[in-house]
């Protein structure tokens, strides 16, 4: 389905995830991230959502125990940033598809 | 996942871990984990054997029960063997079986991004899960707080624990 984000329309599925990473920008990940209750995103939110953008292109499956081993934020510093769910909502603010894993 | 006003979601749940094998600890830890992920509250109550996965000493040698355990034919297919083909109970008790089990159980997990038993302690409570153990449990192993590993959070009764658990919209799970 389309949707319009931060002026821009893009695909989305009926969770509200891109589903074309390419369709992505800076405006629509923070526009998701008010959406989310992230709040305003910070540089530290940032390095995040590009390793996760780098990851997903690699075709990488990302879990939350790879994220805390990437040397790019801890499992804590995850949490702090992205509370209430860190690898969907970041995944989401990434402009990537929600990660299918259970770890 | 959208939730529907008639579902109230699950906000918190409180699992009770009362084996140590290795397949008696692991699904409770992924449990609690994927409920972090999910913004769920999480917490572990290690009580009688599930000490085993506590106690600095035996934590990282936790093994798969291979004797007692009739559904050991699902492991077949890790040996290139049929999923159906039963494993003899009695060749559960040799020496070195249960250890070969193991290692195999642990080749595949980590296939899967499942870390070993203390990292995955330490994740869950990076990620801000509890890990509590039973104080009779200790007491009758004659454990002390000193013998466990170090993300474990506090020694509680079984009364502090059902109050740690307090709050509408808490499951508690018994494994």
């Amino acid at each position: 389905m389309k949707k319009t984000i931060a002026g821009t329309e893009v695909d989305v599925n009926e969770e509200g995830y891109l589903t074309d990473a390419s369709q992505w920008n800076e405006a629509i990940a923070a526009a998701i991230a008010t959406e989310e209750g992230i709040g305003a995103l910070t540089d530290a939110h940032m390095k995040v959502v590009r390793y996760l953008r780098e990851q997903q292109a690699k075709g990488a499956a990302l879990t939350i125990r790879s994220m805390g081993k990437s040397g790019v934020v801890t499992t804590k510093e995850l949490y702090d940033l992205f509370p209430g769910g860190p690898l969907k909502k970041s995944s989401k603010i990434a402009g990537i598809p929600k990660p299918v894993g259970c770890i | 996942m959208s939730t529907p006003d008639d579902k109230q979601p699950v906000k918190k749940i409180s699992i009770i871990v009362s084996k140590g094998s290795l397949d008696g600890i692991y699904p409770a830890l992924i449990m609690a984990n994927g409920a972090r992920m999910e913004g769920i509250e999480a917490s572990l109550f290690f009580t009688f054997f599930g000490l085993n996965a506590l106690a600095n000493k035996t934590l990282d040698h936790l093994k798969v029960s291979t004797v007692g355990n009739a559904a050991l034919n699902m492991a077949m297919p890790m040996l290139g063997l049929p999923i159906t083909m039963p494993f003899p109970t009695v060749m559960g008790a040799i020496p070195g079986v249960s250890a070969f089990a193991t290692h195999l159980m642990n080749k595949e997990m980590e296939k899967l991004d499942i870390p070993p038993v203390r990292e995955f302690l330490e994740l869950i409570s990076d990620s801000g899960g509890k890990i509590f153990a039973c104080k009779l449990a200790m007491d009758m192993f004659k454990l002390k707080k000193e013998d466990l590993m170090d993300r474990v959070d506090d020694v509680l009764t079984v009364g502090q624990f059902y109050e740690e658990s307090a709050g509408a919209g808490t499951h508690i799970l018994f494994t």
